[in-house]
């Protein structure tokens, strides 16, 4: 990029630092990865460190401080992605491109890798190609883009439906079926004023609908009360749990809705500025959202004096993240929004006081804002009619895996497993995976119990396995997920997410023990105990709950009942073999694992 | 009238610790004169939260002492054998993660990380050696950097930006793979404004930033912790 290029692109952002994720990627698009060049250009323009910069670069796996090829591609790497088959279609188009997988080609026309689940898990096998999410992969569209790399055909002019994204709507219910124009939520709100709005989402029993369920009313009125220069409305559409993707369902169906509900809370709280944070892998839904901003600024529905009220300013921009499910933690998602590396913060104090540039700041999930318009249009009692005592409304379920009818549901809160199994025409269900890999996964026995946050608190997604599945696959590929997704500030998650994964894949090999078994749980209970956020809180529950329901799946692979090291002398010596040219029995050890 | 008696304490595996109103659990045992175990915590510095191994057990929960605001009547477990047995496992995880052959380094016998070791009784690595690949730089003059002993406390990224005001260090990558790095575009050390006389160059728990020309100026059995255990010197 060049100096003018860069300049221009810096004063774009108003040169400001907290904008740095939005400029490195914007930086990135020419090349398709980030120079030390552009990197110290960008350093200077924003009166950084070097260090700093690069050090943003390198945390987010959307960045590539490497070169890379002119067409990157990234399949999804969740288990419902793999149990489509996307593991035969990568190798498929990575012999097709002559390419070994993780490595640009030699012509650096292409590189082929896998990412974290990139939210498609209805619509799978999914990829990104060059940050465009392309979903429904098979064998035939890996060949045909094979042939469209090769030829270097531009994006813009490969088949628009692969391109293509669904709704997948199934079911719904007061949200989804809302009737509500725009502006109309926060004309009531404003007709009953702020106080008043305030009391009726505490009327209704809104909470939190990322998964912690805290109440969406005390989080406003303490982002109201307190002390702060500015306060700040931040919607956490960082949807990074694999087997989740109901909020991209309501960005692109109902996002006049979430916007709407950033206002109303802006109103409430008492901010002028609201932040919609997008996970990189939604940036196909960036256009039509600025669109729907543009329109709601047309209509005095953003902006100053909004709905001709005076003094009621309330703008909302939209930033992209680059690739980090780490930053789906609220403080972490702070850190990314003033252009850090997305650690989690040290609470408390917590965003209510210290948020958004150390301000009072209220993070709302996508689907809460949502609700919130519900309830801002026909008020707390009716919203909390609905539902269970404890979780009142309703609730959006990502449903993805061994079903008939994968896609959005949406219940009162209170629906069975069973319920839901049947209405998705699962079929011999083994197990469901409530809430993604951090969740709970549940064995058949239990799929009596309820969604709700007294029985199952979730963000709402259900991955389905059926009888012909292996479990152990399962808990494997969320090994994997983690180690990936570690941050790296904390010893427990950062070395213990990566010693369970090599566990695992000591398993696989079949170089397991019992005593592996008992590693595996030794290594759970240190990441929840003395973990720094609720990513390695979280990172070897699925891990000790198939160990604790599907133990059989481990114990088939386990070598002996004794001790195994994970080191094995013949393959060690594969190299040699390798460089020798030989294969043959003489050139392997004898008598390998004592046969 | 003693802090103690003002209400303002807490006990500590029983015994009661005295406090200022806002102390951590940590900063308040260390003027006691009482040892939690800790790695990247320094009293110039702010809590940092990273390395875990303070961690202490408060009202059933585990909590990082040096994150941990001291409240009147708290009852603290610090060394019981469940918190030491964590304790030692997260020594091993910093063990394997790097590339620390005691024998041949410069730091020890004045290395944190070795002493804590010692403390908790480590006596193996226990898990499988990463052994990543991580070059030394030894491009400054009168610096050298080992980053095979990183423990990513980040106190040399700390003290550079807060008391040499200068931002020579930062981390960099994610996960197992986060690393340090310099501020410089050509990545190497001498290429940045660092002196040798700077608070980062002597902060290092570790061995990762080391004087040039001074190795073995003390013997071996003469160092730090020969001298005394980590939790009688206090470790900072």
């Amino acid at each position: 990029m060049s100096d003018a290029d860069l300049d221009t692109l810096l004063d774009r952002h108003r040169r400001d630092p907290a904008r740095l994720l939005q400029i490195l990627r914007e930086a990135q698009d020419p090349l398709g990865w980030l120079p030390r060049e552009t990197l110290a250009g960008i350093a200077r323009g924003l009166a950084l460190p070097y260090a700093r910069v690069l050090g943003v670069a390198g945390f987010y796996s959307f960045f590539r401080t490497e070169p890379a090829g002119r067409y990157r591609v990234l399949w999804s790497d969740n288990i419902t992605d793999r149990m489509l088959g996307s593991q035969e279609l990568m190798a498929q188009m990575c012999r097709g491109l002559w390419i070994e997988p993780q490595r640009v080609s030699e012509d650096g026309l292409v590189s082929v890798a896998a990412t974290s689940c990139t939210g498609m898990c209805d619509q799978g096998p999914a990829l990104l190609v060059n940050g465009r999410a392309v979903t429904a992969m098979n064998a035939e569209r890996v060949g045909a883009m094979v042939e469209l790399i090769r030829a270097g055909a531009a994006l813009r002019d490969w088949p628009h439906e692969w391109f293509a994204v669904r709704d997948n709507i199934r079911r719904q219910d007061i949200l989804l079926g809302h009737q509500l124009v725009p502006g109309e939520a926060l004309a009531a709100a404003l007709a009953r004023g702020a106080d008043a709005t305030l009391a009726e989402i505490d009327a209704a029993g809104l909470r939190g609908r990322g998964g912690a369920g805290f109440g969406t009313g005390q989080k406003w009125r303490a982002t109201r009360d307190a002390d702060g220069p500015a306060r700040y409305v931040v919607c956490n559409a960082d949807e990074g749990e694999p087997g989740t993707f109901k909020d991209r369902v309501l960005l692109s169906a109902h996002a006049d809705l979430v916007f709407e509900g950033m206002t109303i809370a802006g109103r409430v709280i008492g901010a002028k500025l609201g932040l919609l944070y997008l996970r990189g892998e939604y940036r196909h839904l960036q256009e039509s959202l600025e669109a729907i901003l543009m329109a709601r600024r047309a209509a005095h529905l953003l902006g100053r004096d909004i709905l001709d009220v005076p003094g009621f300013d309330f703008d909302i921009e939209i930033h992209l993240g680059a690739g980090a499910y780490v930053c789906g933690e609220e403080s972490a998602l702070i850190e990314s929004l003033e252009g850090k590396r997305g650690t989690p913060r040290i609470r408390p104090p917590f965003p209510v006081t210290h948020g958004y540039l150390d301000r009072p700041t209220a993070v709302n999930n996508v689907e809460t804002l949502a609700a919130a318009c519900l309830i801002a249009r026909h008020g707390g009692a009716w919203y909390a009619g609905i539902g269970t005592a404890n979780s009142a409304g309703t609730k959006l379920l990502s449903v993805s895996g061994d079903c008939g009818r994968p896609g959005i549901y949406e219940y009162p809160f209170g629906v069975s497993v069973e319920q839901v199994l049947h209405d998705c025409a699962a079929e011999h269900t083994l197990a469901v995976q409530v809430s993604g890999p951090s969740g709970t996964c549940l064995s058949a026995d239990e799929f009596g119990r309820r969604l709700a946050f007294e029985d199952l608190p979730s963000a709402g997604a259900l991955m389905v396995f059926d009888a012909s599945r292996d479990m152990f696959e399962v808990a494997r590929n969320f090994a994997h997920f983690f180690a990936h997704e570690s941050c790296g500030f904390c010893t427990p998650c950062r070395v213990g997410t990566t010693l369970a994964a090599r566990l695992m894949e000591k398993l696989a090999a079949g170089h397991g023990s019992p005593h592996d078994l008992n590693e595996m749980y030794k290594l759970q209970r240190l990441m929840q105990a003395a973990s720094h956020c609720g990513l390695g809180h979280s990172a070897g529950n699925a891990l000790a709950d198939t160990l604790n329901k599907f133990r059989p799946a481990y114990e088939r692979r386990l070598k002996s009942l004794e001790f195994e090291p994970a080191f094995d002398l013949d393959a060690a010596l594969s190299q040699a073999r390798q460089m020798t040219g030989r294969d043959d029995a003489a050139a392997h050890l004898a008598n390998r694992g004592g046969q | 009238m003693s802090k103690a008696e003002r209400g303002n304490s807490f006990l500590l595996d029983g015994e009661e610790i005295p406090f200022d109103p806002g102390q951590t659990v940590i900063a308040a045992a260390r003027a006691a004169g009482k040892y939690i175990p800790h790695l990247c915590w320094h009293p110039e510095f702010a809590p940092h939260g990273s390395c875990k191994l303070c961690t202490v057990k408060a009202g059933g929960r585990h909590f990082a002492a040096c994150t941990l605001a001291a409240t009147p009547g708290m009852e603290v477990e610090n060394r019981s054998a469940e918190l030491d047995d964590k304790r030692r496992t997260l020594l091993q995880m910093l063990f394997v993660e790097g590339n620390h052959f005691c024998p041949s380094c410069e730091q020890s016998g004045a290395c944190h990380l070795q002493a804590t070791a010692y403390e908790l009784g480590m006596m193996s690595p226990h898990f499988e050696m990463l052994y990543p690949d991580r070059p030394v730089d030894a491009s400054h003059p009168d610096l050298l950097l080992d980053f095979n002993r990183c423990i990513l406390c980040e106190l040399c990224v700390r003290a550079s930006r807060e008391v040499d005001g200068k931002n020579v260090f930062a981390l960099s990558g994610r996960g197992i793979r986060t690393h340090l790095v310099v501020n410089a575009v050509s990545g190497r050390l001498a290429d940045t404004d660092i002196d040798a006389a700077d608070r980062a160059a002597s902060v290092c728990p570790v061995g990762v930033i080391l004087k040039k020309r001074r190795g073995f100026a003390v013997p071996i059995g003469k160092r730090r912790y020969d001298a005394q255990p980590i939790s009688e010197d206090g470790g900072d």
